[in-house]
């Protein structure tokens, strides 16, 4: 793995956002080659979609040619609802830059089969030709998406019960009233994001510290799901300092030379 | 392409890099519109898999909902209590002109008048719908005859009437029909209108209290019957006493049925009501105020003499006077100059200024859910306005602000710190 340590959120933020529009750009997509990304929500993304948009606006990037899978939605929660992850998707990301609606796939949290619902999911990303990058977050029990401590390592899309830790960290969303946090969600498994060729985690702040700890100084468990990218092949942690705390001084001190290496410059020949 | 088709054809427009009166205050958002009508962007791109045919750069102005002018009795030489042939083309002529002043629906108001005049001109006139020909007409405000004879103002004495065999036949006797008529003005006090309001209001008729002498008790109970209008709010009414507020009480009176606003029509033109009563009525119950032009006939015309029907006025930049006298003959202010100045008297903000003209009026009339609103499906009549900012004048020397009119001083005489004009430019007003 990489584990890429930026002094805070909104270096990290950038970090995450210029390696994105990087590899969009260098993939060259085109009406016969998308580029698929995978997307997450929450507000530790919210820093990497704000500069995408600045660079969108800039010129840098379109998203013409992506196509974007998110990794989960909460069941049951009106597609309007403020909190629902469509209008995450839509006011912080989508409808400020230039992607075509029908390649932004998110599942459906009130559809009338779940199961088939989860089942075409896999069946668009296959058709898709895969993810080229799926970008995730973390959560402080270890999950990536709504992967719950005790998820199989190999799971695909399905619907899971949320764990009182998730519902507890979402509350502040619904107003710290914990009766109104939805308990179900829909989303891609564990073995789904393995998938993808490439996997890039953002996790930032001092209550994620030691979930990145257990992420990456101990084994493979399903108890902190993120772990399982240990196995994948090109995996990259983007990080800001308060996310280190729990860390090995001598893993930080490896990685934080090897990040002043290969900061990603811009594409310049571009344009 | 822009919409997969599943819902509608037609083309959708998106104003962008503007900000829009929406939820009370001024957002950056950008609007989306389809068929007359605000859409929702994010079903649109969600549902329809939708996004713009068009895009219109507004350049950083201020989109508003339409104005809504319940109280207008004509303009540009064109009077509505005149009982002509044509009314309907009268009536036409003027809803285009005040296009250019942002009012994108209105009330032809008539004064009282003799029931021929009702009869002929009432028929005329439907409600319907505004476009770029000119704004919708909601429906007539009837401004007497049923009001007090010590209060009749301007309006003719030998035509009031008074409540003789029980209310609703009256009203039928004189006007004919109610059929498109949004608007009331009666006198309270007058024996036997409890009655009337209650029908008229179980007609879904506004009834407004005006030209009246009635107390405090009398207009609560006229409220409690139905009443939800106060007609320009301190003009032709008994002036407000410590121990017996009059109808101006009820902006703060505790015996409104819950559930029930009470509006009030506001003249803002500086000179039919002093900026510091304006500010008092303001500041007591600003979710209330209703800003209304009450513009005669010789709205919109040039400076100089006029003749207008019987009367000769005389036009001297706002005020209108009887030919040769300091007499005021009525409003000619325009809905842009009334919103203007009631910002800079009440020192209010922007959107509540805009309130005043567009969501304050819809929902007298209890049309907010179609219009007064920028919300996802209400109507799409709206100005947009241009905000600039006038550089405040020295005390001692009188500094030229710098307006995009070109005006060497202000037309407006805003010189206020931080005093805004609001200008309106028609080019988006119904797509």
């Amino acid at each position: 793995m990489r584990l890429v340590i930026l002094d805070d959120y909104d270096l990290a933020s950038e970090w995450a956002a210029k390696y994105i529009r990087n590899r969009i750009v260098q993939f060259k997509p085109s009406a016969d080659r998308f580029f698929t990304l995978g997307l997450p929500t929450g507000s530790t993304p919210y820093g990497c979609y704000q500069k995408l948009i600045e660079y969108y606006r800039h010129g840098d990037i379109s998203f013409k040619y992506v196509k974007t899978f998110n990794m989960d939605e909460y069941v049951g929660l009106p597609r309007a609802h403020p909190e629902s992850y469509h209008s995450y998707m839509w006011n912080n990301f989508f409808k400020h830059i230039d992607i075509d609606p029908a390649n932004a796939h998110i599942l459906d949290g009130n559809a009338q089969n779940l199961e088939e619902e989860c089942q075409a999911y896999e069946q668009k990303i296959a058709e898709a030709g895969g993810i080229e990058l799926f970008v995730g977050g973390i959560g402080p029990d270890g999950h990536i998406a709504f992967n719950e401590p005790g998820s199989s390592l190999v799971s695909r899309t399905r619907v899971k019960t949320l764990a009182k830790d998730t519902i507890v960290a979402n509350a502040r969303f619904f107003g710290n009233d914990l009766s109104k946090v939805p308990t179900m969600a829909l989303t891609v498994g564990v073995g789904t994001v393995m998938d993808a060729k490439e996997v890039m985690i953002l996790i930032t702040g001092a209550h994620k510290a030691f979930a990145l700890y257990k992420a990456i100084e101990e084994g493979v468990n399903h108890m902190w799901t993120v772990s399982a990218f240990q196995q994948h092949p090109r995996t990259i942690f983007v990080c800001d300092e308060d996310a280190t705390l729990e860390l090995r001084v001598k893993t930080v001190k490896y990685f934080k030379v090897m990040t002043i290496n290969k900061t990603p410059k811009f594409v310049w020949w571009l344009k | 392409m822009p919409s997969n088709k599943s819902v509608s054809d037609a083309p959708i427009t998106q104003f962008i890099n503007c900000r829009i009166l929406r939820d009370n205050e001024l957002q950056r958002e950008d609007l989306w519109v389809r068929e007359g009508r605000i859409l929702d962007p994010e079903k649109l791109f969600f549902d329809e898999q939708g996004y713009a045919d068009k895009r219109v750069d507004c350049e950083g102005s201020i989109i508003a909902p339409g104005f809504i002018d319940v109280q207008i009795n004509g303009g540009y030489g064109i009077d509505f209590s005149q009982a002509s042939e044509n009314v309907s083309d009268g009536v036409s002529f003027v809803a285009k002109k005040i296009l250019e002043h942002g009012v994108t629906s209105f009330c032809p108001t008539l004064v009282t008048s003799p029931p021929e005049v009702y009869h002929k001109v009432l028929p005329q006139v439907k409600v319907h719908d505004g476009g770029p020909h000119g704004a919708g007409v909601l429906g007539f405000h009837l401004e007497g005859p049923f009001i007090s004879a010590e209060k009749k103002g301007a309006h003719p004495e030998k035509y009031l009437r008074t409540f003789k065999s029980g209310g609703l036949e009256d009203l039928m006797e004189v006007y004919g029909s109610l059929d498109d008529v949004a608007i009331v003005t009666l006198a309270p006090e007058l024996p036997g209108s409890q009655s009337v309001v209650r029908e008229l209001s179980r007609r879904g008729i506004t009834v407004s209290l005006g030209h009246s002498a009635a107390d405090l008790s009398q207009a609560e109970e006229a409220v409690q019957h139905g009443a939800t209008f106060i007609t320009h709010l301190f003009n032709a009414m008994l002036p407000f006493h410590h121990r017996d507020p009059g109808i101006v009480g009820l902006l703060t009176s505790d015996r409104i049925p819950a559930g029930r606003t009470v509006y009030y029509g506001m003249i803002a033109d500086g000179i039919h009501t002093n900026p510091a009563a304006l500010r008092i009525a303001h500041r007591a119950h600003p979710s209330g105020l209703v800003l209304v032009t009450d513009a005669i006939t010789a709205m919109g015309l040039p400076p100089g003499r006029h003749t207008l029907g019987q009367q000769v006025i005389e036009i001297q930049g706002l005020h209108a006077y009887v030919a040769g006298t300091k007499t005021l003959s009525g409003s000619i202010a325009t809905m842009d100059m009334c919103v203007r100045h009631f910002k800079q008297a009440s020192g209010c903000s922007v959107q509540e200024a805009l309130e005043a003209a567009s969501l304050h009026p819809a929902q007298l009339l209890g049309i907010s859910h179609k219009k007064g609103k920028l919300d996802y499906g209400s109507d799409a009549g709206q100005s947009r306005l241009h905000l600039y900012f006038c550089i405040p004048a020295v005390r001692a020397a009188v500094v030229p602000p710098l307006c995009p009119q070109r005006f060497l001083g202000c037309k407006y005489g805003l010189f206020s710190w931080g005093g805004g004009c609001i200008t309106v430019d028609q080019s988006l007003q119904f797509l």
